[in-house]
């Protein structure tokens, strides 16, 4: 087999060096009754050409564009992805290595993430970020926890305009540790209704997401009156589309204490909802309370720039059960993708392409109720809208479907009340010839 | 090979992104706009991240140049104890890479994926074939991220069974992880030390467990490299007073076709596909941290769960008992498939990795132990532990072992690690190293045992041809400076 | 790290078995860390203080201090409510590794127990306790 180099000449003599007779020798202290009692169940091995073909079938089992047109976001976004960023991701150095424990030698590395992480504080507006979270959904879940550290508050407020799936995964952590969670419901014109913070005391932290799970931008400057002012909590700001803040601005410039969510959207493929990217910031002041690693600026011993992991007592390997978290390994190359990204886009072409994208949907809509079709929420929104289309429209979407256009997400599977009503999404990957057809066969 | 496989050579100075760059370059093919400008409330409008604007040869030159100042698993061997840093297959990059694979959107309605779909479906499948348990999922995003799902499903469990436990046994050569993740659910860990052999004894753990503890987490291999030879006592006497067994499978490179998890007594087990299944380590992930579980705590995994009805792949939440979700969508699917295509090109031969991952360990036992301090001297599994006691004298320390071990063009192995071996040295060179790499690296090992006695200031002065010499991480410590 | 005979032990200061030290200044007690614990840690990154006005028990942990690679618990000498921090240490945490008896000083507390400190060990006790 072609990754084990071992012929059996070799083999003989290195059992020879060991003194073992066979390689089941080195077994034999293995007790009997941990052993496996059949052999392995498994196919023979395929060639690459076999194990091609395989997976050349199953691939094309997949709906995907241009084939299919496919309005859905909803946390995972159709970018375009330079082939420059494909091929030095390929870079043996840079994805067969590790963690940078050994810093002299994995100066590519550090460096790379130092920028990634300078990067992120860019783009969230806030003064430090870490080395990456697993998703946004993870980290928003972190978010969440380390407020309860700063504060020392046990209850947190979730807003139901979150992604859905975000907000399970927040159940999920939080369940064992008895804090609660307050949820906060979303208005007629799709943002999150304040309101019900009012009286609310002892909260760690109240969380929202902008652009929201409906792609409706959230009143963040109300936000911060009522959260720091109000209810003296922390101000945590999720995303699932980093892009808008080429557009909108960004949580830190608006007040957030915490600022995560999913980089995807940066030059990372959807590949079937992971590995994705969680993007985490916060303000100096609370760097020693945040969890993930950090890559930091030093000097060698000739006075040489450099970069190391560092402030790394905050970690499980040092702090084991008071840790900040237990990550380990976390995203790194999905950071190095998205930093590469930044770097390509620069903050003009980020500007323009965040542009371009709120334009695209911009015309969508548009064009959408022109038609007749109801736009059920008013606040301005990126890249992402929801429509309500007429009773009955569940026949109509998969009509739509069998002509192989998806017509975005429909909502009653998160939001009961919200039957009839799609998440639709477009990006500069969509020409407007598609959107016409698309406006055409839903006005039908 | 009678040369060091480390040498000097030419690498280049690059600057961070914002020193280089001017206004207006693009490195991005912008498409062309088809549609009117939407007007923009300016209220809520910005100015955009302040990023240096490149172009592609700018980009392209960048992170050339960057990568060059690494040493990866394709530069050279990477003996990182714990970690197994064996090859990372090209072919399952081009799987991976696959429009079918990398272009589809999650929430395709079964009928429309059910390649991907059951590709989650069949690794579940592999997985609980070679650990020996029943039910598996593929969720979890890292290692430690599989150790909260199992901490979580104890919580759940005892819950269900009507009882709250409030510890959680953890051996003293335990990774960090695993008290940190006990910690997560809000479990106390209890330490339980190792015998003098380096593994549990039964009778300690039984003397330790108690009816407000929910189990334990043992390591299988440990981190010392050792099979833990009284896994099933200990997992009984954690039986008998109603507790569960919980393993961290990270050394799992070394049982591969040979051991049974379920036999051993364990009722949940993480594996680490960025370590066993050989998809890449990424500079530090992606990886996947997927847990297989007995029949009986099935009910307790994450949703949503891939099933098969008749010939076709659905999802499933019909599990009211589950833990919840640990991430937003079914993990890291790219991942996953990496190690499906790897599962898939070696079949039913995987025992032979595990043999070969222990052989080399072995081997490399043999050849330094005269003069490297041995800790453990009986059979070891994957991995192997030295200490620097016998350089001591000579006041070299294992970090200037690590450090000078560089020069000779091999990433160190894991040092100081586990904590309850002073001065540890974690050797692992799993399957993917030749007889001739390891003989190079035994080489130069008993080379700077020799420069540790006769010229020790060399090796605290180390490395000496990487890109930088050993960095002032307390400075960084204390005048944190993390971000441009 | 340097041999025991090679550290400082004051002998006006007294000394608990977790390595911190207690010294009567005015009507309060300074409280630090002995030069054996400031030589095991390494190069000090940071020291994490109660809260001015926190009242602590003899034995109870009070706080941490770092270095690149380790963090020990800091546990109080006596019991009694924390009067200053001092200051420097936010920004020079070296001051510990420097002068551990003197620059270093970590906080002054009003002891509620005087029997408490006069039954900590003297430098000679300690040092026997290094020893051992």
């Amino acid at each position: 087999m072609r990754y084990l180099p071992h012929t059996p000449e070799e083999v003989e003599a290195m059992l020879s060096t060991v003194g073992a007779g066979a390689i089941e020798d080195l077994f034999a202290h293995i007790p009997n009754a941990c052993r496996r009692t059949k052999p392995l169940a498994l196919a023979e091995p395929l060639s690459e050409w076999e194990l091609d073909r395989h997976m050349d079938g199953l691939s094309g089992t997949t709906a995907i564009q241009p084939e299919y047109m496919i309005f859905m976001g909803a946390g995972s976004y159709d970018h375009h992805i330079p082939e420059a960023i494909k091929q030095l991701l390929r870079r043996g150095e840079i994805f067969t290595a590790y963690t940078p424990y050994q810093p002299e030698v994995s100066q590519g590395t550090l460096q790379i993430i130092y920028e990634y992480q300078t990067l992120v504080t860019r783009l969230l507006g806030l003064g430090v970020a870490n080395a990456s979270m697993y998703d946004g959904a993870s980290a928003l879940a972190e978010a969440l926890l380390m407020a309860v550290r700063v504060t020392r508050k046990k209850r947190v407020a979730v807003s139901r305009a979150i992604h859905p799936l975000y907000r399970r995964v927040v159940q999920t952590y939080l369940a064992p540790t008895g804090f609660e969670i307050v949820e906060l419901p979303f208005g007629p014109d799709g943002r999150t209704d304040l309101k019900s913070l009012q009286g609310a005391d002892e909260l760690a932290a109240v969380a929202l997401q902008s652009p929201n799970f409906f792609g409706c931008i959230e009143d963040l400057k109300a936000m911060d009156q009522a959260v720091h002012t109000d209810a003296k909590a922390l101000m945590v700001v999720a995303f699932t589309e980093p892009l808008a803040y080429g557009l909108f601005k960004s949580p830190g410039a608006l007040g957030a204490d915490i600022a995560c969510g999913e980089g995807q959207s940066l030059g990372l493929p959807r590949s079937f909802g992971g590995p994705g990217l969680g993007l985490f910031a916060c303000r100096n002041q609370h760097v020693r309370s945040m969890p993930g690693r950090l890559v930091g600026q030093t000097v060698d011993g000739d006075g040489q720039r450099g970069f190391v992991l560092t402030l790394s007592t905050r970690e499980q390997h040092i702090r084991r059960e008071k840790a900040t978290s237990n990550i380990c390994t976390n995203q790194g190359l999905c950071a190095t993708a998205a930093a590469m990204y930044m770097a390509t886009l620069g903050g003009t072409g980020f500007r323009e392409l965040a542009r371009l994208n709120y334009d695209k949907a911009g015309y969508l809509k548009n064009e959408l109720q022109k038609g007749g079709v109801q736009l059920p929420f008013a606040a301005p929104t990126f890249n992402e809208f929801v429509i309500r289309l007429d009773e009955g429209s569940k026949r109509t979407y998969r009509q739509l479907m069998a002509k192989k256009i998806i017509a975005g997400l429909p909502l009653d599977k998160f939001y009961s009340e919200l039957e009839d009503h799609y998440l639709i999404c477009v990006t500069e990957t969509s020409p407007k010839a598609d959107m016409d057809i698309l406006v055409k066969e839903v006005t039908a | 090979m009678t040369s060091s496989t480390g040498t000097t050579g030419l690498i280049f100075n690059e600057p961070l992104l914002w020193e280089m760059g001017a206004k207006g370059r693009m490195g991005f093919s912008m498409p062309p706009r088809d549609v009117p400008k939407a007007p923009v409330d300016n209220q809520l409008a910005g100015d955009g991240p302040d990023f240096a604007d490149l172009c592609e040869p700018d980009i392209v030159r960048h992170y050339t140049r960057l990568s060059q100042w690494n040493i990866g698993v394709d530069s050279s061997m990477y003996p990182l104890g714990s970690c197994t840093m064996k090859y990372n297959p090209k072919t399952n990059e081009r799987q991976a890479a696959l429009p079918g694979i990398a272009t589809a959107h999650p929430f395709l309605p079964s009928d429309h994926c059910q390649g991907v779909l059951g590709l989650i479906y069949k690794l579940e499948q592999m997985l609980a074939e070679v650990t020996g348990l029943d039910a598996v999922t593929l969720q979890p995003a890292a290692g430690s991220q599989g150790e909260l799902t199992g901490m979580l499903i104890f919580y759940a469990y005892h819950v269900s069974q009507g009882k709250r436990r409030t510890k959680v046994l953890i051996p003293d050569t335990a990774h960090g992880t695993n008290p940190a993740s006990a910690a997560l659910c809000g479990f106390r860990s209890v330490p339980v030390p190792s015998n003098d052999q380096g593994v549990l004894d039964a009778k300690i753990v039984s003397q330790l467990m108690d009816d407000e503890t929910a189990g334990i987490m043992v390591t299988n291999p440990n981190t010392l490299g050792l099979f833990e030879d009284n896994i099933k006592a200990v997992a009984e006497a954690v039986h008998a007073k109603g507790g569960l067994v919980y393993c961290d499978g990270a050394n799992f490179n070394a049982v591969m076709g040979v051991v049974d998890v379920a036999r051993c007594g364990v009722d949940i087990l993480h594996l680490n596909l960025h370590k066993t299944f050989s998809t890449p380590h990424g500079g530090g992930g992606p990886g996947a941290g997927p847990v297989c579980v007995t029949r009986d705590l099935a009910p307790f995994l994450p949703v949503p769960r891939a099933v098969k009805e008749n010939t076709r792949y659905e999802w499933s939440e019909n599990f009211p008992q589950s833990v919840g979700k640990l991430h937003a969508f079914y993990g890291n699917f790219g991942i996953l498939v990496r190690a499906y295509s790897y599962i898939l090109s070696l079949g039913n031969h995987l025992q032979q990795v595990s043999q070969y991952a222990v052989l080399n360990a072995n081997y490399i036992k043999e050849g330094l132990k005269d003069i490297f301090h041995l800790p453990y001297d009986r059979p070891c599994m994957h991995e192997c532990i030295f200490t620097d006691k016998l350089q001591q004298p000579y006041k070299i320390t294992t970090l200037d072992i690590a450090k000078r071990l560089m020069d000779y063009g091999f990433h160190p192995p894991t040092i100081y690690f586990p904590l309850v071996v002073s001065g540890a040295i974690m050797i692992e060179p799993t399957e993917s190293e030749s007889k001739d790499t390891i003989d190079g690296f035994i080489a130069a090992m008993r080379q700077i045992a020799k420069e540790a006695a006769a010229t020790p200031e060399l090796l605290r002065l180390a490395p000496h041809f990487a890109k930088l010499k050993r960095l002032d991480e307390t400075r960084a410590a204390r005048k944190p400076c993390l971000c441009g | 790290m340097k041999e025991i005979d090679e550290l400082k032990f004051p002998e006006n200061v007294r000394y608990t078995e977790d390595h911190e030290w207690a010294v009567a200044d005015g009507e309060f007690l300074k409280i630090g860390i002995s030069d054996y614990a400031q030589d095991q840690l390494g190069d000090i990154v940071y020291v994490e203080l109660p809260g001015a006005g926190s009242v602590l028990d003899q034995g109870e942990e009070f706080g941490t201090v770092e270095s690149v690679k380790a963090v020990s618990e800091l546990f109080m000498p006596v019991s009694g409510e924390v009067m200053e921090l001092n200051p420097a240490l936010e920004d020079s945490p070296e001051l510990v590794n420097d002068d551990p008896y003197g620059a270093g000083w970590m906080m002054k507390v009003k002891a509620s127990d005087s029997g408490q400190f006069d039954r900590l060990m003297d430098s000679q006790a300690y040092l026997a306790v290094l020893k051992g």
